[in-house]
């Protein structure tokens, strides 16, 4: 008897996922076949490699290095992104250029790199950021993995 | 000699038709998954670069699934192990023989009808045939020496022969109506109307066998919400030990028999390829056949579709549940039917 009453519950079920199909499917229509573009999408996923989510502005991404007007690096060597740093990834080698002191190597290892962002916080300077978008950076080896941030710039 | 040719033709066509509608089955169970549940679906299969929605994604699965190593492990019986997937696959297209497709059809003088054999015991034979492919099952879970697949057997037997009755049950109930076990004329009685404007059809003067004829229609091809023999989630099924083309033909099965459930519901309950009220419309007798096979076949999608619509909006029975609502719901409905049924067609 118990499952009788169950059955207008099911009926109910297959409306849900009834009128899920029908609008999802007029959405894709309207989108592949007559290629109008709507707002609201057919799908909620994302086609990976073409199309990428939008990230937040606050999202933690690669690091980037910043350089001043002249092309020289904003870091001065201060040390106080490698303090920091709970990882302990950042190699920081500074030099003294025009009778400045400058950066000249900013090693980020990025396979221990946890993406706290405290390096970011750290820096009196407004050297380092991590506000690149890159996300899907891979190497065939952990070498490839530890970065110049100098060098790409 | 032109009868033989005639024959040899309808039986190539039929099975290129089956063969290609379960093909893409696969694609379009993929794809409505997908859509309800807010996906894209499989769409990256591409030949030269143009992938089309996924139109190329069936040829993609056949050819990784003929390029697989066949295993056979050491310990099963080979022979019944090499057997079962054919048996299975044999008998569910074999119910194809016996669907009408449409009106005859007339070609230079010789009337065509569009169905291989029309026997009086159409109903019978095709439920005799449908029930065979449950040997292949056991067969091919028995022959494994697996325990899980020996599991999945002992629940797809257990399973099909108790829904078998309620199906039986509910098709009684149809023959008293429509008095005759002929496909094609079981059609040609739906094509009349009810007070002049209610098609006569199965779904309409016997609503209760159709609900009762559904779900355990859904129970016989072993799919979700019904899919313990398989139920991937605990134990893999009856084919577990099934690798390649072996376990593909068990998979084209599932869709083939899948595929007869809505040609049978589009016959026997939905009025076949009966438009209602088309001999209103002054159209020529040949546009009217042209259309009705249409009709056919866009009623025996959308029956499929709903089909998959079940699979993906359910959650699995439990065994102890799927016996009950078998034994304790369905069968005793279908029994309080027939007897209505007999009661009404006795006193008209």
């Amino acid at each position: 008897m118990r499952g009788f009453l169950y059955f207008f519950e099911t009926i109910k079920g297959l409306f849900i996922t009834g009128k899920h199909l029908l609008v999802n499917t007029f959405y894709h229509t309207l989108n592949y076949i007559f290629r109008i573009k709507t707002k609201r999408k057919g799908a909620v996923t994302y086609q990976y490699p073409e199309e990428k989510k939008p990230l937040y502005p606050r999202d933690r991404t690669l690091h980037r290095m910043m350089f001043r007007e002249d092309g020289k690096p904003r870091c001065v060597g201060c040390m106080l992104c490698v303090t920091a740093c709970p990882s302990d990834c950042i190699y920081v080698k500074a030099e003294e250029v025009d009778g400045e002191k400058v950066a000249t190597k900013f090693i980020v290892n990025v396979n221990r790199c946890a993406f706290c962002g405290y390096c970011v916080e750290a820096c009196p300077e407004d050297a380092i950021r991590m506000d690149s978008g890159k996300l899907d950076f891979v190497g065939y080896s952990t070498n490839e993995m530890i970065l110049d941030l100098l060098k790409t710039k | 000699m032109t009868e033989l040719l005639i024959a040899t033709i309808k039986i190539i066509v039929l099975f290129a038709w089956l063969m290609l509608f379960a093909l893409y089955a696969t694609l379009l169970e993929r794809k409505e998954s997908a859509v309800i549940q807010d996906r894209h679906g499989a769409n990256r299969a591409s030949i030269f670069g143009i992938s089309s929605f996924g139109i190329f994604q069936p040829f993609a699965d056949a050819l990784k699934m003929l390029f697989k190593e066949d295993f056979i492990p050491a310990f099963t019986d080979k022979r019944m192990f090499k057997f079962a997937p054919v048996i299975t696959f044999f008998f569910s297209v074999l119910v194809i023989i016996a669907i009408p497709f449409g009106e005859p059809i007339k070609i230079g003088g010789k009337i065509i009808s569009l169905q291989l054999i029309n026997p009086d015991i159409a109903l019978i034979l095709i439920f005799a045939l449908s029930s065979m492919s449950i040997y292949g099952v056991i067969l091919g879970g028995w022959s494994s020496k697996n325990k899980y697949a020996f599991l999945g057997t002992m629940r797809a037997t257990a399973q099909v022969i108790s829904y078998e009755v309620a199906l039986i049950f509910s098709i009684l109930s149809l023959i008293l109506v429509y008095s005759n076990m002929k496909l094609y004329d079981i059609v040609l009685f739906q094509k009349a109307y009810l007070w002049g404007w209610l098609p006569r059809w199965g779904i309409f003067i016997q609503p209760l066998a159709f609900v009762v004829f559904i779900i355990a229609a859904i129970a016989e091809t072993k799919r979700a919400p019904f899919d313990l023999p398989e139920s991937e989630s605990e134990i893999i099924g009856f084919f577990v030990e099934y690798s390649g083309v072996r376990f593909g033909v068990y998979m084209l099965t599932d869709f083939i028999e899948t595929i007869m459930l809505s040609l049978l519901v589009t016959v026997l309950f939905l009025g076949g390829w009966h438009i209602p009220f088309i001999e209103r419309a002054h159209l020529s007798a040949n546009w009217v056949k042209a259309l009705e096979i249409i009709a056919f076949q866009v009623k025996t999608f959308l029956v499929f579709g709903f089909l998959l619509l079940v699979r993906w909006t359910f959650p699995r029975f439990r065994f102890d549940q799927l016996m009950e609502l078998g034994w304790k719901t369905l069968v005793p409905i279908s029994i309080f039917n027939l007897i209505i049924t007999s009661i009404v067609v006795a006193l008209l």
